[in-house]
């Protein structure tokens, strides 16, 4: 992609983030009281999230297996209730070790 | 709370107790997360192929983990406007009802202009602070409250894009998995404590499975994807597992 067309999209990306926050921020004025919309926006960002991840964190590291070795230890370690740095960084010395041995 | 009460509240409270140097202690452990955050996301940003200056422009003017992640992707496969435009509606959704809960907790201090600057700095992690605030909080607060995250997201973007330009490949690789480690941290805890979560995450990540392997859908950008798995998933999940009011203040 050209540079000028990146900053196109970027801006264009940006404009949209921006008024979903700003819209309701500066305009409105009452809560959204069906339960159906409330729930369906509590779970997206679960969604999108895991969507995002699966299944493209096993091709993150140019290897498929320690790509999942490096998952397999972000699940454990984010099941231990680990912070998020602290997920990351194991996960990166798993791909790392995994990457020498195999 | 109900309407009149909030209104006399706000004309009683212009002057809130909450200070500026109370907002920027509120965002330090932000700022200090967000700047391991947006390292890896600046790492992704350079195996992408994106310029160092412009990922650094990308976190000044979006500040969002998953909606810069996802759009980074329909830049590197060179996707459309459209899609840009899309995926962004449904990434970054939930900011519209946080923005919504936000707007009961401002005071008299937030005047429109402010309201627009405001705005932009609403993320998960500064709206879970501010709304946990029990009484309405000024614009010094939550302008001392954003500093941090800012300068932490802007500072580790420049960080991990810059260090993704010089490091050997072989270190490369092991910190591509580094944001996607941090989702898994993000979705993982409340998958086990809050009911309805595991079942969203893994309809999420098996809808987009599916789309990845299936070759019929082998035309389906990444993009597209993932509002359709989203999407699918959320509808689903809210129709079986409603979740009422108290457990949505996260």
């Amino acid at each position: 992609m050209k540079l000028g067309e990146m900053t196109l999209m970027i801006l264009v990306m940006a404009a949209v983030t921006y008024l979903i926050r700003m819209i309701p921020f500066a305009f409105f004025r009452k809560k959204i009281k069906s339960v159906y919309l409330r729930s369906v926006l509590f779970y997206i960002p679960y969604a999108v999230l895991s969507a995002m991840t699966f299944p493209y964190i096993f091709y993150s590291t140019g290897n498929f297996w320690t790509a999942l070795i490096g998952t397999a230890v972000a699940i454990t370690a984010a099941a231990c209730k680990r912070s998020l740095l602290t997920v990351a960084i194991c996960a990166c010395l798993a791909v790392l070790i995994a990457g020498f041995i195999i | 709370m109900e309407k009149s009460k909030t209104t006399s509240d706000e004309k009683q409270q212009n002057f809130s107790r909450l200070s500026f140097e109370k907002g920027i202690k509120d965002g330090l452990p932000i700022g200090l997360g967000y700047l391991s955050v947006a390292f890896a996301f600046g790492v992704q940003a350079s195996i992408a192929g994106v310029p160092i200056l412009m990922s650094v422009f990308i976190s000044m003017t979006n500040l969002t983990s998953a909606g810069q992640l996802a759009g980074l992707n329909i830049i590197a496969a060179c996707g459309t406007i459209l899609e840009m435009i899309l995926t962004q509606l449904v990434i970054n959704a939930r900011y519209f009802l946080m923005s919504i809960t936000l707007t009961q907790k401002l005071d008299g201090s937030f005047t429109f202009g402010h309201r627009l600057l405001c705005s932009a700095f609403v993320t998960d992690e500064i709206f879970a602070i501010a709304a946990a605030k029990p009484k309405t909080f000024g614009r010094k607060y939550f302008y001392g409250l954003v500093i941090l995250p800012y300068v932490g997201w802007t500072l580790g973007t420049l960080l991990g894009a810059s260090a993704g330009s010089i490091l050997p490949d072989f270190i490369i690789n092991a910190l591509g998995i580094a944001l996607y480690a941090m989702f898994v941290a993000i979705i993982l805890p409340p998958s086990i404590t809050t009911r309805g979560v595991l079942p969203a995450v893994a309809l999420g990540a098996g809808i987009s499975c599916a789309i990845y392997f299936i070759p019929a859908f082998s035309n389906v950008s990444t993009g597209i994807a993932i509002i359709i798995s989203a999407v699918i998933s959320a509808l689903v999940i809210a129709a079986i597992f409603p979740i009422k009011d108290k457990e949505q203040e996260r």
